[in-house]
C-alpha cells in the first residue's frame, strides 16, 4: 500500500469548484472526462489514457491504484476500489447522487478526478458507519424514512453529513439550501429535512 | 367490459391457482397499519444494498451504445473495423454482425431489429462496443464512421397530420382509428345546461429520469445467461430476453433485488439488455452497459404530451349536464399508446349522463414513451379539473362544493356502471377541505402588494390499484420461529418489502427483524407482475397472506398435537401458540417439538381474482397553497395537503413517504418539467438535469400533509388495501395550476407554468382590462 505521496502538495481545501477542474487539469483531460457528449469521432487525447499511480485516502485507509488520469475520483472508488456506497447519476455534477467529503466538505466525486483527489482526506458513506452499525445521520434517516428508492440517500447522507459539520443547527432554510445540490426523484425532501433536523439532534446527543 | 388494458404486457399473463384460504381483511391489527421503519433500511442507508448499477465482476467489461444522432435517419454505411483495434477494445457489434442480427419490438404490432437501419428517432441504437473501461468504450464509440442518410422530420405532435408532413411510417403518421367513446347524448346534455364552457390545454412531455441509471449486467455460464437489471419487474425483462434471444425461461436469470426507481419507465426489457447479452457472448467476458444520463432523456421512455379540448355542461345548481373531449397525442416514433387513458377522469371522476371522448394518437420523430406515473391521468386532471373550477366559478358555487354535488357512486365508464367497492373521494374532499382550513383561507385576502396568494383544489381516482392474480408467495418459517419470505416483486422504492414482512409479522408474530426477504430474481423467487400500477401491495399483500396463514396452519396441527388443544381454538400470542379456551395452556413455537422434527414449514400463497361485478379504485383530494410574485411569475408552493383512499393504510409512515414524492413529482409537472424539441434539428436540447428541471430541495414545502381516510376496503381483497403510488400524483399539478387562478386571477393552461408563460399571461390581461 502507497502512503499519501502528495500530502501538504497543493489542493483544494474547499472542494473542488468547477473553475478549479478546468485550470486544474487542463482541456485535454477535460475533453476525455466528458465522454460520449462529444460528436467529434477520434482517439483521447495523447497522455489521457496513460496510467499512473494514484494513492487515495479513503474512509482513513490509502489505496494506491493504476489509473488513466483521466478516471473520476467516482470511478475510481466504485468501480476499483468496490466502494458502491457512493451512486452515480448523472456524471456531469448535477445531481449529488455521488457525494463524498473532500477534507470534510461536500464535492461531486463525478466532477473530479481521481489525480486531483491525492492529497486529501476523502470521506464516503461508507466511512460514516460506525463499525456495523449505523451512524447518526444514516440513523435519522431510518426514523424519519427519508428515502425511498435510496439511490440518491448515500449522496444525501454525505450532503447532510458536511452540512452539520459547518453548521451543527441548521434552521429549516439552511437545510434546504444546504441539501439543494442533491436531486431526489422519488421526491423525499420533505422528510429529508426532517431527518437532517433529526440528525442534528441525534448528533448532539452523541457529541460528535 | 374489463377496464382497459393499462400497461403493455409481454405474452399472456399466467393466472396463479386460487388460494386456500380467503380470509375477511383482519378486524384489529397489531402490525399492520403502524409507522415503521423500513425492513431494507440499513442496506440500503449503508451502502451494503447492491443495486444492479453496483455490480462489479472479475474480469468485467464496459459497453457504450452509439445513438443515431438524427431525428430521422437512415443508416447507409457503419463502419466500425478500424475501431477493433484501439486500445482495450474487445467487441464491436452494428447492423451487419452476425451476433446482433436480432429481431426487437418496442410494441408487439411493429417489428424492428436490434440495430436497425431505419432510425425514427434521435437516440436510436446503432452500434455498440465492449471494452476493458467505459472511457476507452468511449473512445471506440466515437471513432466508428457511420454513413446517415437523414430525412425531413417532425416533432410536433400538432404538425404530424398537416398534408406534407414527413411520414415517421409507411402509412402515414396516425396510429390506427381515434379511440371513441360515449355515453348519453352530449348535444342534449348542452342544451340542458345553464353555462357552457370551452377550452383548450395541453401538458408538456415529461421524463421519468430515475435516480438510478438505466442499464445491466451480463453474464454467461456456458448456455446460461444472468442479467442483474435495474427493472421494475424481472419476471417481464426474463420473457422479453429469453424470447427474443430463442431461449428457455430457465436459461435467463434475471435479478433485480435493489433497484434505483422506475417511475414506469423500467417495466420491460430494453435494448441494452439485448445488447449487453450479445456482447457478453462474443467477448466470453462480462459486460456492464449502463447508459448516461443524456442517453436516459432520449431511448427509454417519456410522459407523452397531451392536447385537450375540453367543452362542459352544468347546471346552476352544480348538476353536471355533459363533457365533451377531444385529445391529440403521441407516444414518439412507435405505437407504444400515446394518448392512453387521458380520457379516463373526464369519463369516469364525476357523475355525468352525457359524455363523449375522442382521442387521436399519432407518430413523431421522438423516442418511444413508456408508462409513466399513472399514466395519462395527470394530464386528464390538468384539464379537467381546472374545468371544475372555471364551472364553479361560472355557477358562483365553491369549488370543493361542486365536486361533492357529482361524487360518483358508481364507475359509469365500465359497461354496465359497476358500484365500486368503496368511494373515498367524499371524505377526501370533506375532511381534505377541513384539516387543510379550506373555507377560511379562501375567504383570506390575495395579498396587497405584488405576491399574491392562492389556494387551489383538484381530484382523481386511478382506474387501477386494484391490483389482481397472478401471484405466488413462499414463506418458510425455521425451528427458532424466525421466518423467510420469497416474492418475485421487485420494491422499487415504495416500501413493498417491509409492508409484506408486516404482513408475515401480523400473521405469524415474528418480529419484522427476524424476517429475511428474497425478492426479485426470477432464478429463487416466485412469479410476479412488474411493479407498477399501484398495484403491488394490493396483488402481493394477499399472496404473502395466503402464504403466513398456510404456515400457520402447519404450525396449529403441530401445536394441536404436543397441547392437545384442536387446532382450530389456537391462536398465535408472540412467540407462542396459545389455547383460545385457556391461555395458560401455551408454548413457545421455538420449543415445538414437531416443528423442530420438521426443520421448516412452508406455506405457498396465492393471489385470488378480485370481486365480480364491482369495481376498486382508489381515490384522491387534494389541496395546496401557493404564493405569486406578479413582477416575475414566480410561483412559490407553500403547502400541499393530500386526502387519499387508498383502503387500509398497511404502513403509516411509508404511505406518507409515497404521498410527498407524488405531490413533489406533480409539482414538476406543473412547474418545470418540458421536453424540448429543438425546432431546426428535431433533438432533444434539454437532455440533462441542469436544463430539464426536476423538483429539488428549494422546490417544494416543507409542509406536506398527508391525511389518510383509513377505511380498509372489506372487498377488495383480504388485506383491504388499494394501491397509492399513482393517485398521489395524479390532482397535484392541476391543484397548483387552480391555486394560480385564485391568486391572479390568470388561467394557465398549458404546463408547465413557467415564470415567461404567467408573466406573458398576467401582462396579456393587464392590456385587456
Ligand atoms: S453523478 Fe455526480 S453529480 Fe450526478
Ligand atoms: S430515494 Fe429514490 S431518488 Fe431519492
Amino acid at each position: 500500500m502507497g502512503h499519501d505521496q502528495n500530502d501538504g502538495k497543493g489542493g483544494c481545501p474547499q472542494g473542488v469548484s468547477r473553475r478549479g477542474f478546468f485550470t486544474a487539469v487542463g482541456a485535454g483531460a477535460l475533453g476525455a472526462a466528458t465522454l460520449g457528449r462529444s460528436q467529434t469521432p477520434g482517439a483521447p487525447p495523447a497522455g489521457a489514457a496513460e496510467p499512473t499511480k494514484v494513492t487515495l485516502r479513503v474512509n482513513g485507509r490509502a489505496h494506491t491504484v493504476l489509473a488513466e488520469p483521466r478516471w473520476t475520483l467516482l470511478f475510481v472508488l466504485r468501480e476499483r476500489l468496490g466502494l458502491t456506497g457512493t451512486k452515480v447519476g448523472c456524471e456531469r455534477g448535477e445531481c449529488g447522487a455521488c457525494t463524498v467529503l473532500l477534507d470534510g466538505t461536500p464535492v461531486y466525486a463525478c466532477m473530479m478526478l481521481a489525480l486531483e483527489a491525492e492529497g486529501h482526506e476523502v470521506t464516503t458513506l461508507e466511512g460514516l458507519m460506525n463499525g456495523e452499525e449505523l451512524g447518526p445521520v444514516q440513523q435519522a434517516f431510518l426514523q424519519e424514512d427519508a428515502f425511498q428508492c435510496g439511490y440518491c440517500t448515500p449522496g444525501q447522507i454525505v450532503a447532510a453529513e458536511g452540512l452539520l459539520r459547518a453548521n451543527p443547527q441548521p434552521t429549516l432554510e439552511e437545510i434546504r439550501a444546504g441539501m439543494s445540490g442533491n436531486l431526489c426523484r422519488c421526491g423525499t425532501y420533505a422528510h429529508i429535512f426532517k431527518a437532517v433536523k433529526k440528525a442534528s439532534e441525534l448528533k448532539k446527543v452523541a457529541g460528535r | 367490459m374489463k377496464t382497459p388494458k393499462l400497461y403493455f404486457v409481454d405474452g399472456a399473463v399466467p393466472e396463479s391457482p386460487a388460494p386456500t384460504d380467503t380470509p375477511a381483511p383482519w378486524t384489529e391489527t397489531r402490525v399492520v397499519g403502524k409507522s415503521l421503519p423500513r425492513v431494507d433500511a440499513y442496506d440500503r442507508l449503508s451502502g451494503t444494498a447492491v443495486y444492479p448499477s453496483d455490480v462489479v465482476l472479475p474480469d468485467m467489461l464496459y459497453a457504450a451504445v452509439l445513438r443515431c444522432p438524427h431525428a430521422n435517419a437512415r443508416v447507409r454505411k457503419v463502419d466500425g473495423s478500424l475501431v477493433e483495434r484501439m486500445p482495450g477494445v474487445r467487441a464491436v457489434i452494428t447492423g451487419d454482425s452476425k451476433a446482433a442480427d436480432l429481431r426487437w419490438y418496442y410494441t408487439r404490432t411493429v417489428f424492428t431489429k436490434l440495430f436497425d437501419p431505419t432510425c425514427r428517432f434521435e437516440g436510436e441504437a446503432v452500434a455498440a462496443v465492449a471494452a476493458e473501461t467505459p472511457q476507452q468504450a468511449w473512445d471506440a464509440v466515437r471513432a466508428i464512421t457511420v454513413e446517415y442518410e437523414v430525412f425531413p422530420f417532425v416533432a410536433d405532435e400538432r404538425k404530424a397530420l398537416e398534408p406534407g408532413a414527413p411520414a415517421v411510417h409507411d402509412g402515414g403518421n396516425r396510429v390506427g382509428e381515434p379511440e371513441k367513446y360515449q355515453r348519453g347524448d352530449v348535444v342534449k346534455g348542452f342544451a340542458e345546461a345553464d353555462k357552457v364552457l370551452e377550452a383548450s390545454y395541453r401538458t408538456a412531455a415529461e421524463f421519468h429520469t430515475p435516480m438510478e441509471l438505466h442499464g445491466c449486467v451480463a453474464r454467461w455460464d456456458g448456455k446460461r445467461l444472468t442479467l442483474w437489471d435495474s427493472t421494475q419487474g424481472v419476471y417481464g425483462v426474463q420473457q422479453r430476453v429469453a424470447s427474443l434471444l430463442e431461449m428457455p425461461l430457465a436459461n435467463v436469470r434475471v435479478i433485480g433485488s435493489y433497484m434505483g426507481g422506475g417511475f414506469g419507465s423500467k417495466l420491460q426489457a430494453d435494448k441494452y439488455n439485448l445488447i449487453a447479452a450479445v456482447l457478453a457472448k462474443l467477448t466470453a467476458r462480462p459486460v456492464k452497459l449502463f447508459l448516461t444520463r443524456e442517453e436516459t432523456f432520449l431511448c427509454v421512455g417519456n410522459r407523452p404530451p397531451a392536447g385537450m379540448r375540453l367543452k362542459a355542461g352544468v347546471k346552476n345548481d352544480g348538476t353536471l349536464t355533459a363533457f365533451d373531449l377531444t385529445v391529440l397525442g403521441t407516444g414518439g416514433a412507435y405505437p407504444t399508446g400515446g394518448t392512453g387513458l387521458v380520457d379516463w377522469l373526464v369519463r369516469d371522476l364525476y357523475t355525468c349522463p352525457n359524455v363523449r371522448t375522442e382521442a387521436t394518437d399519432v407518430y413523431i420523430n421522438g423516442g418511444p414513451s413508456r408508462p409513466m406515473r399513472a399514466p395519462g391521468h395527470p394530464q386528464g386532471a390538468w384539464a379537467l379539473e381546472q374545468m371544475m373550477d372555471a364551472l364553479a366559478e361560472a355557477i358562483g358555487m365553491d369549488p370543493v362544493q361542486l365536486r361533492l354535488k357529482n361524487v360518483p357512486t358508481v364507475s359509469q365508464a365500465n359497461e354496465g356502471q359497476p358500484p365500486y367497492t368503496t368511494t373515498g373521494l367524499r371524505q377526501c374532499l370533506t375532511e381534505g377541505a377541513k384539516a387543510f382550513g379550506w373555507d377560511a383561507v379562501r375567504r383570506r385576502s390575495k395579498g396587497d402588494g405584488p405576491v399574491k396568494r392562492g389556494v387551489g383544489v383538484a381530484a382523481g381516482l386511478w382506474i387501477a390499484g386494484d391490483g389482481g392474480p397472478p401471484a405466488t408467495v413462499i414463506v418458510k418459517l425455521f425451528p427458532d420461529g424466525s421466518a423467510n419470505l420469497n416474492m418475485g416483486a421487485s420494491d422499487i422504492g415504495t416500501g413493498t418489502k417491509t409492508v409484506m414482512a408486516m404482513v408475515v409479522a401480523e400473521e405469524l408474530g415474528v418480529p419484522l427483524e427476524q424476517i429475511q426477504i428474497e425478492n426479485a430474481d426470477t432464478g429463487t423467487t416466485e412469479y410476479a407482475t412488474a411493479s407498477g400500477g399501484s398495484k403491488t401491495v394490493p396483488t402481493e399483500a394477499p399472496a404473502v397472506r395466503s402464504a403466513a396463514l398456510a404456515v400457520k396452519r402447519q404450525l396449529f396441527e403441530l401445536a394441536a398435537e404436543e397441547l392437545k388443544v384442536p387446532a382450530n381454538q389456537l391462536y398465535i400470542e408472540g412467540d407462542a401458540v396459545v389455547s383460545t379456551k385457556d391461555p395458560k395452556v401455551t408454548k413457545k413455537i421455538a420449543a415445538l417439538q414437531g416443528l423442530r422434527r420438521r426443520g421448516l414449514l412452508i406455506g405457498v400463497g396465492t393471489r385470488g381474482p378480485n370481486i365480480e361485478g364491482k369495481v376498486i379504485n382508489p381515490f384522491v383530494a387534494q389541496f395546496c397553497e401557493v404564493e405569486v410574485d406578479t413582477r416575475t411569475g414566480e410561483v412559490e408552493v407553500l403547502r400541499f395537503l393530500s386526502a387519499n383512499d387508498s383502503g387500509r393504510v398497511m404502513n403509516r409512515l411509508t404511505y406518507e413517504n409515497q404521498v410527498i414524492g407524488g405531490i413533489t413529482m406533480g409539482i414538476g409537472l406543473a412547474l418545470t418539467e418540458q421536453r424540448v424539441f429543438d425546432r431546426q434539428t428535431g433533438k432533444v436540447v434539454n437532455r440533462n438535469w441542469h436544463d430539464y428541471k426536476i423538483p429539488t430541495a428549494m422546490d417544494v414545502p416543507a409542509d406536506m400533509t398527508s391525511l389518510p381516510i383509513d377505511v380498509p376496503d372489506p372487498e377488495a381483497n383480504t388485506t383491504g388495501a388499494k394501491g397509492l403510488g399513482e393517485p398521489v400524483t395524479i390532482p397535484t399539478a392541476a391543484a397548483v395550476a387552480n391555486a394560480v387562478y385564485d391568486a391572479v386571477g390568470v388561467r394557465v393552461t398549458e404546463s408547465p407554468i413557467s415564470p415567461m408563460r404567467l408573466i406573458g399571461l398576467i401582462a396579456a390581461r393587464g392590456k385587456r382590462g
